[in-house]
């Protein structure tokens, strides 16, 4: 393999700016990996890892990915939260990468929510 | 948590809940003298010499909704069981210091793991955050500095796929050439 340089960056960003310009920049869908000493200790980064890799693969760029703490429900890490524009967000519980995988493709692609998985529904209220 | 890639990514967590800016990652690897040592430094908020004094406690935690804390306490466990110690430093205001030694060809050190993940999902989450990872292997020096990558791409975003892309990639071939052993 060839070395990485500078240059390829630069050739990431022209590559970026030019597919851009073709839409309007908005994201569609917000993906967030709890990441918690709980959810690390118990595979969050591998779930990471697949959900990048899925990413990657798809050539989407309307997916955002960002990771939070632990909110507590430490027993159900890894957990993931699926905000699809417009929808109530959807919390998974017990992930894995193969699970994570089936959640890309089923339901942040084509909008069918994976049941088997759902932890909750709607967003998070602090008491 | 049995890589010390996981223990990074904990911590550096820490570090940007504690509203840091800048965190600083540094891995030495000295095989003349058999030491593996991990510096991580940070911006943040910083602790008083009373919350310091509990951090390492596994039942004392700043957060409301558990009762437990086991992030740093685990780490401790991990550089004690290969021979070595963590000691954590911290100025409220000025920002944490935590140095974690470990005896480099100790049996029970655990593999430094996926060091490239590990930095990829701090980045991915945190992009407003600067990291530097900076690793030592002998006269070896490998250095990546979001800093200076987010000069180069302007205005495409850090948490870009390609940007974590290249990253990966980038981390990977560093540690290749340096010839890391941990």
């Amino acid at each position: 393999m060839a070395k990485i340089t500078i240059e390829d960056l630069k050739k990431i960003k022209e590559r970026v700016h030019a597919e851009t310009a073709l839409r309007d920049g908005h994201l569609r869908v917000k993906v967030t990996v709890h990441m918690g000493t709980c959810g690390i200790a118990s595979g969050a980064k591998e779930v990471m890892d697949a959900l990048l890799r899925e990413i990657e693969e798809a050539g989407v760029t309307d997916v955002a990915v960002t990771t939070s703490g632990c909110m507590g429900l430490c027993s159900r890490e890894p957990l993931v939260t699926v905000e699809i524009l417009n929808q109530e967000p959807i919390k998974y519980e017990y992930m894995n990468s193969n699970k994570m995988r089936q959640v890309f493709k089923r339901h942040i692609l084509e909008g069918e929510i994976q049941n088997p998985f759902v932890l909750a529904r709607g967003a998070e209220t602090q008491k | 948590m049995l890589e010390l890639a996981l223990h990074i990514l904990d911590i550096a967590e820490n570090s940007t809940r504690a509203g840091a800016r800048h965190v600083d990652i540094h891995l030495k690897e000295d095989p003349g003298h058999d030491l593996l040592t991990l510096e991580i430094t940070d911006d943040g908020a910083g602790m008083d010499q009373e919350t310091l004094a509990k951090a390492l406690d596994p039942f004392y935690t700043t957060k409301k909704v558990r009762r437990v804390g086991l992030g740093l306490p685990m780490l401790a466990q991990a550089a004690e069981s290969a021979g070595g110690e963590l000691i954590l430093s911290s100025e409220p205001g000025k920002g944490t210091r935590l140095k974690v030694t470990f005896g480099l060809r100790h049996l029970d050190r655990q593999p430094l793991g996926d060091i490239a993940g590990s930095l990829v999902t701090l980045i991915a989450g945190n992009p407003d955050i600067d990291f530097t990872y900076c690793h030592e292997c002998q006269d070896k020096i490998y250095l990546l500095s979001t800093e200076e990558i987010k000069k180069e791409i302007e205005d495409v975003p850090i948490n870009h796929v390609e940007i974590l892309k290249y990253i990966r990639c980038h981390v990977a071939e560093g540690m290749k050439e340096i010839g890391s052993e941990a």
